[in-house]
């Protein structure tokens, strides 16, 4: 492969890394971390792009949606450099391709992140701090603040720097249309990813009661004729493992939701995600659409609906 | 309290609210804010102390996608504050001022969910201005957004935090407690429902045809729930794979094979 024309330096990457904390700081609900993912590519796209052309379409590319962990966001933004070194040295690599790979990689990563930082770490060492804190000690505190930070800062770079190595290792095969392979398995990763997303993200349910049904007896727990003490308390639990949850009560509640859920879980995100597509496709501006989302739910929510 | 601890609780109470929305060196965890403003306030013990309660309350706070947490910077900071109040009364105990500071914090936190939600709505508007920088490739601008953005959610916290050192701790808590329940439960079912369009956005700049089949997977298998997300991303990778691997492999033995029909090729040739 020739010799790159334009690479980042490490001064480039290091400026990235710095602003990559800021991240979440234009976090919105159009498009989420995407304000912030823009402004740490800036001392990048300002390296490998000359023109304002090529850097108003670069700006462009990364004001895309964009959400996962703040912290395994890293690695996804070194193979992102990695890409964008490659295509500025004239190496074809289309947004679709860049963008496939955060979505594709944003979704698992973040699968990773919340639950080791956010779940593992932090109540650990905020347990630890909390502990010592309690009487008072200032070691608490400290701990907590530098240990966490510690752990932080050496991700955040160690991991950026591994995805560009290892994004510049993928585009270093270009024979082969190993880039055409990667775009095109990326657009698949990336809507399979999506799709995940539709179904656990978005968060639709609907509270009311379709029908109360009195069951018949013995297909529920008669409370009033089990006997008391320790051998009611087994006796309930057998019947309840014969019968189910629906054998807790003498009525049963058929909720609207539940019927749904029957036929597919997740049908209503999924139809109203299909519908934002439709109206985004007619040009109906986004921040109109989420204020709108705003005020069903409010309304949905003094009607009962949901 | 005098202006000078004014001035320096504010200003941690912006640090908390940008760490709020930033998650990175925990300004707004409560070890840290708590610890802040009582050193602000001399009374760094006590700080310390609730501090700590605290944190082991909001030990499970995390925004996890587009859900938003219990926010720990308005629950931290103000908390703190009415504590210090109390503190400035020299005959209060200081054990039972701490549990009242802590009763508090739980509702402080719901309405600081509350205030992030609206200040991550008024950030669209923000991006916005950053898309119109970006046609224009004004770096300087889309990094003047960013900041503003940010000094937002910083001013998110220091506004209640100022309010909370001025006016009685009790008006501020009933106003707080005063947002009807329909109010912000409503606003927590839009919330579920606004990440549909930004995945919206998505699908239309990478849908084809083609790809829309690998959508529906992805869509009925995450009704899996024993499916972790890394689970699914395998998954996905290895649908990719092999999707890709059958197209170069048609494409490349088709063209030289039989007449396509493999039965008729065997009996054929036999």
């Amino acid at each position: 492969m020739a010799d790159k024309k334009i690479e980042l330096t490490r001064q480039d990457r290091l400026a990235v890394a710095w602003r990559h904390q800021f991240l979440q700081g234009s976090w919105n609900y159009e498009r989420m971390q995407n304000g912030g993912w823009c402004y740490a590519m800036i001392p990048a796209i300002k390296r490998l792009y000359a023109t304002k052309d090529d850097q108003a379409a670069a700006l462009k590319r990364h004001m895309e949606f964009y959400n996962t962990q703040p912290y395994v966001s890293a690695p996804v933004l070194g193979v992102t450099l990695a890409l964008e070194e490659e295509r500025a040295n004239g190496i074809p690599i289309d947004d679709v391709a860049i963008q496939g790979v955060k979505v594709g990689m944003m979704g698992p990563l973040a699968g990773v992140g919340d639950p080791v930082f956010w779940f593992t770490i932090r109540p650990i060492l905020g347990a630890l701090g909390a502990t010592l804190a309690l009487s008072g000690n200032i070691v608490g505190p400290l701990l907590f603040f530098v240990a966490w930070n510690v752990i932080r800062l050496a991700f955040l770079w160690y991991t950026q720097e591994f995805g560009y190595r290892m994004g510049t290792e993928i585009t270093k095969d270009l024979s082969g249309g190993l880039l055409g392979k990667i775009t095109s398995g990326a657009s698949i990763l990336g809507m399979f990813i999506i799709g995940a997303l539709v179904n656990r993200w978005v968060s639709i349910s609907f509270t009311p009661v379709v029908s109360t049904v009195t069951q018949q007896k013995g297909a529920y727990i008669d409370w009033s004729a089990l006997p008391s003490g320790v051998e009611g308390i087994k006796a309930a639990l057998e019947q309840f493992a014969e019968l189910g949850p629906t054998g807790l009560n003498m009525d049963k509640v058929t909720t609207l939701q539940s019927n749904l859920d029957q036929l597919i879980p997740g049908l209503a995100a999924l139809l109203l995600t299909l519908l934002c597509c439709r109206l985004l496709k007619n040009n109906v501006s986004p921040i109109v659409i989420i204020l709108a989302l705003f005020a069903v739910g409010v309304v949905a929510r003094v009607i009962g609906l949901m | 309290m005098n202006p000078i601890t004014i001035a320096l609780i504010v200003l941690v109470a912006f640090f908390a609210g940008m760490e709020g929305i930033l998650d990175e060196w925990q300004f707004h965890q409560p070890l840290v804010a708590c610890t802040l403003i009582g050193l602000v306030s001399g009374h760094l013990a006590e700080g310390i102390m609730l501090g700590g309660s605290l944190q082991l309350i909001a030990l499970g706070w995390a925004n996890i996608g587009a859900a938003v947490a219990p926010d720990a910077a308005l629950a931290s900071v103000a908390s703190a504050i009415i504590l210090m109040l109390a503190l400035s009364d020299s005959g209060v105990d200081v054990s039972n001022a701490i549990n009242t500071s802590i009763a508090l914090a739980v509702p402080l936190s719901v309405a600081g969910l509350f205030l992030t939600m609206i200040v991550r709505t008024l950030a669209i508007p923000v991006v916005h201005a950053m898309d119109a920088a970006a046609e224009r490739s004004d770096f300087a601008a889309i990094e003047r957004w960013q900041v503003a953005a940010i000094a937002m959610q910083g001013v998110r916290i220091a506004i209640p935090a100022a309010a909370l050192c001025f006016i009685p701790a009790e008006a501020v808590t009933a106003a707080l407690s005063r947002m009807p329940e329909w109010l912000s439960g409503g606003m927590a079912v839009g919330g579920g429902m606004v990440a549909a369009v930004g995945y919206a956005m998505v699908i239309n700049m990478m849908a084809t045809p083609e790809v829309w089949p690998f959508f529906v997977l992805g869509f009925v298998l995450a009704a899996l729930s024993e499916l972790t997300l890394i689970a699914l991303g395998a998954i996905g990778v290895c649908l990719a794979l092999i999707y890709l691997g059958l197209k170069e492999a048609a494409a490349s033995g088709g063209g030289g094979g039989g007449s396509g029909d493999p039965l008729g090729d065997i009996l054929d040739t036999y």
